[in-house]
């Protein structure tokens, strides 16, 4: 028994992203179809070059022919994935260790979420016959996520004024990136002051403490390592991809104090591990993180080992994390400004790692960071809440290692 | 000898100021304030509070044999309501669990039918009085609960008030009605039924009187209860009793919980009267019923821990009537943007009713760990279907953080939600009620208490929710 990772086994080669945000006139259809065809023409191959499809959709269809009717892909295999809101990071995963393996040569993953069409606030979720006894205490996801407040702030000793502080420039931080970014939901920047006083959601977190409702997709083609030069000069290697499903116990068991997510903690430790990172902080050149409300961007640069415990705080005050920081985490926007189509948002996140690290993002966004030389990026999923959740982390870079 | 072994009360938290509801509608409204059932309560979940106050008593609850419910307000029709309560208090399924719904004098009924009674009987009296906006009813009217057991034969139970005597006497008589599918009553001229519930009064005070052969003037607490406010009143004035005898009806704080007012008239004079104290229970309607009791040496030790007056006194500041009249579901309000609450499914429900209904977790028998809800596997440990029934209703705990939900559907905005630690070991994350944004703080003591969550499709569904710990009373020994 034993965890082997695949590192520099497997390289995307070509990725697509659609603009994320309101497609009132756009179905969840037209939208994978648009990002499968940029992947596609960005490897420079054609559909009929793909031997495998891994497709992540929360609630968007259901089974594989959800994509396969879409593109009237003819006999291809086609699985369909789900891990909440790591979906389409799952998608990739499974992509990746299918190539790996060596039963394809080509594999994508792709992932779509239309979220818009439901008419709700925030997610609409998916009915489970069986949960709908009252028993285990349903809120919704802001509340959820806004459990975090309260408790990091009194373990480490936050004024609730000071914690709303560390939250908005959080969600402050992630404006200013996604104005920087064509295909993000959001595009201005939005001010210190009119995000601290925004209406309530839950908690804490007010309306610009919650990443945008959104639709969205997103893929990325996968091939063996050796094979990639022959798609493109500038592929992108898989480092490391780590994924948890905890044991649900945090809304059990009283010691679980609501100022980590531990399943975060473990799969990170994981990736570093695969990838042979020991320092992340020095040597990530960017993070997109799973930013789905402010307060868990905070926890996560400490559970990432981005900052030390109860000292994250001060970092994003320090502006560590901002486009121009030390580690640049979340600069495409994150989810609080390019927006959450559940089973997009994973690969949107390594699409972001594809542009930084192929020295192809906007020029008003490009990394100081990867100027100087660092090559590796990391994204992070959490689906679920505090006390218990999934958590995906890779580690993806532009160079082989020796 | 035959008596009452336990009682307990419940009035809800909230309270309407008479005076708003002149504010909003014109007219005088009237004087002090009425008790009002949370929206996330009705008849059933009060009397489940009520008879939980009733039983909280070592042993109590393996000696029921039968429990009534009696209320006007039904949750249900066809489907039986006293089933839920002998879920969420857990007795033994062999317990005879009906209802006695409809009418008003179904109090009267099920309390002589419990005294009456050869085996152990709890009998639960819990009434939602409404009424059109502004009319008497609705202002006058109030929410609560009682419970009483009676027994004392071969039981073993201290009987803590003997019975002496009852009579009823029945009467055919059109003073109050009401259609099944409506919910408001309809009243005959009052001055009408004034004089022939006084008689009827004085017939069944004097057959209880002589049956027991005591004198009136040696009544010590003379509660009369009843709809009809005119006839009690001169009930009160003309039977004959000491003056100081006559017990005050509540109506001013509480307002007249109809079906239940009886009860919790009964349970506040429990609550201060001492031993070989003689008390007549008066309740008209339909006719009249007498219950005379004397309270033995026994009802000191054995009061119920939440005494009506504690009730009252911790009542929430008055709400403003158009919250009332939305929960009440008189004024229709904007819902959220989400999905429409779902209706209980019935297998998981019927699967899970110790945990539903019961709140009844389970202890890892390896490592002793609790699991709130109810695990097969242990979360330390990981042994399987190692576990035995941990139930949990009567645990406190406290708050290891919160947060405010408004975004989430509820009748009444915003969702308080809590997680909960309890003393002993076990967290549960549940919503907060009878609270304010103030009341959730980490830290916070929280007790739970059952509720209607909410009603989706025509179904009521029932869980726990903690509410703050406001009265200081010692935890009950469950």
């Amino acid at each position: 028994m034993g965890s082997h990772g695949i590192r520099d086994r497997v390289a995307i080669v070509g990725m697509g992203c659609t603009p994320f945000g309101e497609h009132w006139t756009r179905s969840a259809d037209d939208l994978l179809i648009d990002a499968v065809g940029e992947a596609v023409t960005s490897a420079g191959i054609t559909l009929d070059d793909i031997d495998a499809y891994w497709f992540g959709t929360q609630a968007s269809g259901v089974s594989g022919l959800t994509l396969s009717r879409a593109l009237h892909l003819p006999d291809k295999p086609v699985t369909r994935v789900e891990n909440m809101c790591a979906t389409g990071s799952e998608a990739l995963r499974n992509a990746c260790y299918a190539v790996a393996s060596g039963a394809y040569d080509v594999a994508m993953a792709v992932g779509v979420e239309k979220l818009k069409d439901s008419g709700m606030s925030g997610l609409s979720g998916t009915a489970i016959p069986g949960a709908g006894d009252d028993s285990r205490g349903e809120i919704t996801a802001p509340a959820n996520f806004s459990l975090l407040a309260p408790a990091y702030a009194a373990k480490y000793g936050l004024a609730e004024e000071d914690m709303k502080d560390v939250i908005t420039r959080i969600a402050w931080k992630n404006h200013v990136n996604g104005a920087r970014n064509p295909r993000a939901q959001f595009r201005k920047e939005v001010p210190l002051e009119r995000i601290r006083s925004a209406p309530i959601v839950a908690g804490m977190l007010g309306v610009f403490d919650c990443s945008g409702v959104s639709d969205g997709s997103a893929a990325a083609i996968v091939v063996r390592a050796e094979d990639a030069y022959k798609y493109t000069d500038k592929p992108i290697f898989v480092k490391a991809l780590s994924f948890v499903a905890g044991p649900a116990d945090g809304l059990l068991d009283p010691e679980y104090d609501f100022t980590t997510f531990p399943e975060v903690v473990a799969s990170a430790r994981e990736a570093y591990r695969q990838a042979g990172i020991t320092d992340p902080r020095a040597e990530l050149a960017l993070a997109e993180v799973h930013d789905c409300f402010t307060p868990t961007e905070l926890v996560l640069m400490e559970d990432l080992g981005f900052s030390e415990r109860g000292q994250g705080w001060k970092d994003v005050t320090s502006g560590a994390f901002d486009l121009d920081g030390s580690l640049p985490v979340n600069p495409d926007g994150g989810l609080k400004a390019f927006g959450h189509p559940i089973g997009a948002s994973g690969l949107r996140m390594m699409f972001e790692a594809w542009l930084q690290l192929r020295g192809e993002a906007p020029a008003e966004r490009t990394l100081k960071s990867v100027a100087e030389g660092r090559s590796l990026a990391l994204t992070h999923n959490l689906g679920g809440g505090p006390g218990e959740c999934v958590s995906f982390v890779s580690v993806v870079g532009s160079q082989l290692t020796e | 000898m035959p008596g009452l072994i336990a009682y307990g009360a419940y009035v809800p938290y909230h309270r309407l100021a008479r005076t708003d509801v002149a504010a909003a509608l014109g007219g005088k409204g009237g004087k002090g304030t009425r008790a009002v059932a949370g929206y996330d309560e009705d008849t059933t979940s009060m009397a489940v509070e009520a008879a939980r106050g009733a039983l909280d008593r070592d042993g109590l609850r393996a000696r029921v044999s039968q429990l009534f419910l009696a209320t006007a307000a039904p949750a249900y029709l066809d489907k039986t309501n006293a089933t839920a309560v002998h879920a969420a208090l857990g007795l033994d399924p062999h317990v005879l669990a009906a209802d006695m719904a409809g009418s008003v004098r179904s109090g009267l009924g099920a309390l002589v039918t419990a005294a009456r009674s050869p085996v152990p009987t709890l009998t639960v009296l819990s009434d939602l009085r409404t009424g059109l906006p502004g009319g008497t009813d609705e202002v006058a009217g109030g929410d609560g609960a009682a419970a009483f057991v009676f027994g004392g034969h071969r039981n073993g139970a201290p009987v803590i008030a003997e019975l002496l005597a009852h009579d009823t006497v029945s009467d055919e008589i059109l003073d109050r009605w009401r259609l099944p599918s409506t919910s408001v009553s309809r009243v005959w001229e009052e001055r009408f039924a004034e004089e022939i519930y006084v008689s009827l009064a004085e017939k069944a005070l004097t057959a209880a009187l002589d049956h027991a052969a005591v004198d009136i003037g040696s009544i010590d607490h003379f509660v009369v209860a009843g709809l009809h406010a005119r006839a009690c009143a001169a009930v009160r004035r003309t039977a004959g009793v000491r003056p100081e005898a006559v017990t005050p009806d509540l109506a001013g704080v509480i307002g007249n919980a109809g079906t239940a007012q009886p009860g919790l008239l009964l349970a506040d004079v429990l609550d201060r009267a001492r031993p070989g104290e003689l008390i007549a229970l008066v309740v008209l309607g339909d006719g009249a019923g007498v219950l005379l009791l004397r309270t033995t040496d026994a009802l000191p030790v054995h009061r119920a821990a939440r005494p009506v007056a504690a009730q009252i006194a911790a009542g929430s500041a008055p709400m403003p009537y158009a919250t009332y009249l939305s929960w009440r579901g008189l004024l229709d309000r904007e819902p959220p943007r989400r999905p429409d609450p779902e209706p209980p499914y019935a297998p998981p429900a019927h699967r899970r009713t110790g945990w539903k209904y019961g709140f009844v977790a389970s202890r890892c028998e390896k490592c002793a760990t609790r699991h709130l809800p109810p695990d097969r596997v242990c979360t330390s440990c990981r042994s399987v279907d190692a576990m035995t029934d941990e139930p949990m209703a009567h645990v406190r705990g406290t708050v290891a953080t919160f947060t405010v939900d408004r975004l989430a559907a509820t009748p009444s905005p915003p969702m308080l939600v809590v997680v909960v630690d309890y003393d002993g070991g076990g967290r549960f994350r549940c919503q907060l009620t009878d609270a304010t944004e103030a009341d959730a703080v980490i830290g916070a003591r929280v007790e739970m208490t059952f509720r209607r969550t909410v009603t989706a499709s025509g179904v009521h569904n029932y869980f726990w929710k903690a509410r703050p710990v406001r009265m200081g009373e010692t935890e009950g020994t469950h």
